[in-house]
């Protein structure tokens, strides 16, 4: 049984767990799925800075805050005690693509040889992990939600607005992947 | 998000369960949130959802893995609220269930579209960044803090910000 969950878990079976979070937070709570709040949350409890923003009892919204530390305590875990032995299985298409821009390390879950301290003083490493960040948290708060709030939750609500965001971050993610990701991997 | 006002800012979360303490924390009422959050986090980690690798297959077309994860989910979050809807199922402290409706602005695509090019270059949404973080990969610690850095930023500027 322990063998088969180390393994790498199915796309059905993940979709289907994820899927079981949103009616699982409604009825514990008639909380809505997302997760990019947490960011906003985080900003109105340590530096308000008298914005309007960030102006709101955000201690209402702890339970957002238990759940992202729960994530980070699962991901540990699953890290700890579920860890597939074998390296990750990527594409063959998508490796040799980057492999010819100078990415090397195809066995952990995160190129290491761009996501890394050392990396990170380096230009290449400095906009994949500090201004792919910044845009992060500026875009998901610009269009009201990431992936959970808006392509989960909202999409499981049939709400327009989300299906319009969704479509936008594929755009947005397509658009970088394929005309800017080649010249930024090559810094 | 249009609110323009505190009172706005307060109405989208707010929850009748909450009202009643507004300004305590309890671990024992928030812990089966940081439970469901674990189950959350192993699966991410566990389908390699929080991969660099699992993101860029997804935006190249290359592996339907992403697809399935994100169409299943919606389709098993379609089904669920579609039930709690159609029998007006409340929730374990007998509340109604309400969900707010979003309201379309243009944030949604102009920041949609800066997200995007962030989940591209991190292979992370926020979700996955608290998980990257957990499997020990302990860099994204600054991706993270860039991420509030984001937020506050966006904070700062969004009343001259097209919506």
């Amino acid at each position: 049984m322990l063998e088969i969950i180390k393994q790498p878990w199915t796309w059905y079976v993940a979709g289907i767990l994820i899927g079981l979070t949103v009616p699982t937070l409604l009825l514990l709570g008639n909380k809505p799925f997302g997760i990019s709040s947490s960011l906003r949350h985080i900003c109105a409890a340590c530096f308000p800075s008298n914005l309007s923003y960030f102006k709101y009892n955000w201690k209402k919204e702890i339970w957002n805050l238990f759940f992202v530390l729960g994530v980070f305590l699962g991901a540990v875990f699953a890290t700890l005690f579920l860890k597939d032995p074998n390296a990750i299985v990527i594409a063959e298409k998508t490796k040799t693509v980057l492999a010819q821009h100078h990415v090397n390390d195809f066995t952990h879950l995160i190129p290491t040889d761009i996501f890394s301290w050392q990396s990170l003083l380096t230009l290449r490493g400095f906009i994949f992990i500090v201004i792919g960040g910044f845009l992060i948290g500026f875009g998901t708060r610009y269009a009201g939600g990431c992936t959970s709030g808006h392509a989960i939750m909202g999409l499981s609500n049939l709400q327009l607005p989300s299906l319009i965001a969704t479509i936008c971050f594929m755009i947005g993610g397509i658009l970088m992947t394929w005309f800017v990701l080649p010249f930024i991997l090559t810094l | 998000m249009t609110q323009n006002t505190n009172t706005n800012i307060s109405d989208e979360f707010k929850s009748a369960e909450d009202t009643v303490s507004p300004h305590e924390i309890s671990i024992l009422k928030n812990i089966k949130f940081l439970l469901v959050g674990a189950f959350f986090g192993i699966t991410f980690v566990k389908a390699e959802i929080i991969s660099w690798f699992r993101i860029q297959e997804m935006f190249r077309f290359d592996s339907f893995h992403m697809y399935g994860v994100i169409g299943t989910a919606v389709i098993v979050g379609v089904i669920s609220v579609f039930i709690i809807k159609r029998y007006k199922i409340k929730t374990i402290s007998g509340e109604d269930i309400k969900i707010e409706p979003k309201t379309f602005n243009k944030g949604q695509i102009y920041g949609g579209l800066l997200f995007g090019f962030g989940w591209a270059l991190t292979g992370a949404c926020p979700g996955p960044l608290f998980a990257q973080i957990g499997s020990g990969f302990t860099v994204v610690i600054v991706t993270f803090v860039s991420a509030v850095l984001g937020t506050w930023v966006y904070g700062f500027f969004k009343d001259k910000l097209p919506h």
